[in-house]
């Protein structure tokens, strides 16, 4: 093969275009970086658009991911500087490695977990106990080891006996919203999901039931220690706990703590 | 090596090879017949249907998988029809995962038969039809004892390609441990859950395999021009 030589008055304004597209993005002033679990995506997306209307000069950054995840990005150093997870033993990790700062931790939401099924057609179940049904070949669940709304779905069937026998039967999802999507598309029979996650479907997942857990499902928010942005970062907490915020998180099914 | 921590890395390290191993034998059957078509067919479209065919190579695994998802689910154009008609579902199974991969790895296959039957010398084939043999002769008795290096190279590129495969993967047959958990998934979801030690060792399995297959594959790529007018 032979290779044509480009003409250098070819390439020269080629790459002066390319040296105009450079890689370094101008620094803001205030870039606050926020690590939520993925149940929190809508509100927080709403959430952060209100607060960079009340802080001029602030940037929003939200990074979803299942709280565990997010976690094992903080410990690894991640330019993280506000923490939600979805449950207390993730931020309980978080603060026994000392990632976060104690003082600034809050539990500002409540959710609950629910069973849903496909719509339409989907099955009609009544307890816990209509998964073993043989009708049920699939149920999604978040994984236990790194999703929260999969350590209180295992949790729930292990308290009635039933994990051992699903548990084979059971595909496990990278974070609730994977799980969602799962039942959504019909590819399972039923599915664990916050109520939050399945008010985003109304049209194409129906609520079995409420799943009962042993305590209360809430969110705490922490800031990250050694942030650059510790007054911004508290800020942003204690704008979560303020009535509009609130408000907001309301609309989305999530309840006061 | 900690043998508990082997334990859950055997399953995924030869769900991997067997899903590697079926991509790669479906790829070098499908690519050599389409790498074939391409290097001898004179369509003025050829170069276009190359370009498609070669999209998988280009396009991000994660629209491979909502592509494979959307068509293969139980509710998909494909998938519907399997169900209804031989009881088959693929996804969340492993045979799933080597559609995923089947798919992604195929261009590789296809990009090395293609280029290896055109730098075929004509003139060889062309002796072949002047001694009497049939096309199909021609084929399996010159064409292809000529090119099968370069294809063997795609194919073990290929191979590696789908012992990689991670985002089509997952969206299609999941992560079931010890059915659906190749080794990228299983990497995965170790960092996810800051299991260090365990992903430490499925990175190791999985370097070494690529590097293995790298060097077979630079043994028998197709000699360089240069070395070849030296023979």
């Amino acid at each position: 093969m032979r290779i044509h030589a480009l003409p250098l008055a070819q390439i020269l304004p080629a790459l002066g275009l390319l040296g105009s597209l450079s890689l370094a993005t101008p620094c803001q002033a205030a870039d606050l970086t926020v690590s939520a679990a993925v149940s929190l995506s809508n509100a927080f997306r709403a959430l952060a658009a209100r607060f960079e209307a009340e802080h001029a000069d602030t940037h929003v950054l939200l990074n979803f991911a299942a709280s565990d995840a997010l976690l094992a990005q903080i410990t690894k150093g991640a330019p993280v500087d506000v923490f939600a997870s979805a449950d207390q033993d993730t931020m309980d990790k978080a603060a026994t490695r000392q990632l976060i700062d104690p003082a600034s931790r809050e539990n500002f939401v409540r959710n609950r977990l629910v069973l849903i099924t496909p719509l339409p057609g989907g099955l009609r179940l009544k307890s816990l106990a209509d998964l073993s049904l043989p009708e049920v070949h699939h149920l999604v669940m978040g994984r236990p080891e790194g999703v929260p709304a999969g350590r209180y779905a295992r949790a729930a069937l292990q308290e009635i006996g039933l994990w051992p026998a699903l548990e084979s039967r059971t595909i496990f999802a990278q974070n609730v919203r994977q799980a969602l999507d799962y039942v959504v598309r019909g590819e399972v029979e039923a599915g664990f999901v916050y109520a939050t996650d399945a008010a985003l479907q109304v049209d194409r997942v129906q609520v079995a039931f409420e799943v009962p857990t042993g305590r209360p499902i809430t969110y705490p928010v922490a800031a990250i220690a050694g942030s650059p942005q510790p007054v911004l970062a508290r800020q942003f907490i204690h704008f979560l706990a303020s009535p509009s915020s609130q408000a907001i998180l309301a609309g989305f099914g999530f309840e006061k703590p | 090596m900690d043998g508990a921590l082997f334990q859950l890395a055997w399953p995924a390290l030869t769900l991997s090879l067997r899903v590697a191993a079926w991509a790669t034998a479906i790829n070098l059957l499908l690519g050599v017949a389409t790498g074939f078509a391409l290097a001898r067919l004179r369509w003025p479209g050829i170069n276009l249907l190359d370009a498609v065919l070669t999209l998988p190579m280009v396009l991000p695994p994660t629209v491979l998988g909502y592509y494979l998802l959307v068509l293969l689910g139980r509710r998909g154009l494909v998938g519907n029809w399997l169900a209804q008609h031989f009881g088959i579902t693929l996804i969340f199974t492993w045979q799933g995962a080597v559609i995923a991969a089947t798919l992604v790895a195929f261009p590789l296959v296809l990009k090395a038969a293609r280029t290896a039957f055109e730098q075929i010398d004509p003139q060889l084939e062309q002796a072949g039809r002047v001694l009497g043999l049939n096309e199909a002769a021609i084929f399996l008795r010159i064409s292809l004892p000529l090119a099968w290096r370069g294809i063997l190279a795609g194919g073990l590129l290929a191979f590696a390609r789908a012992l990689g495969e991670f985002g089509a993967t997952l969206m299609v047959a999941g992560s079931i441990p010890g059915r659906t958990q190749t080794l990228s998934v299983a990497i995965f979801e170790a960092v996810q859950a800051g299991e260090d030690t365990l992903a430490n060792m499925l990175v190791l399995i999985t370097s070494t395999a690529c590097v293995l297959i790298l060097v077979c594959a630079g043994r028998l790529a197709p000699a360089s021009p240069s070395s070849r007018r030296a023979q």
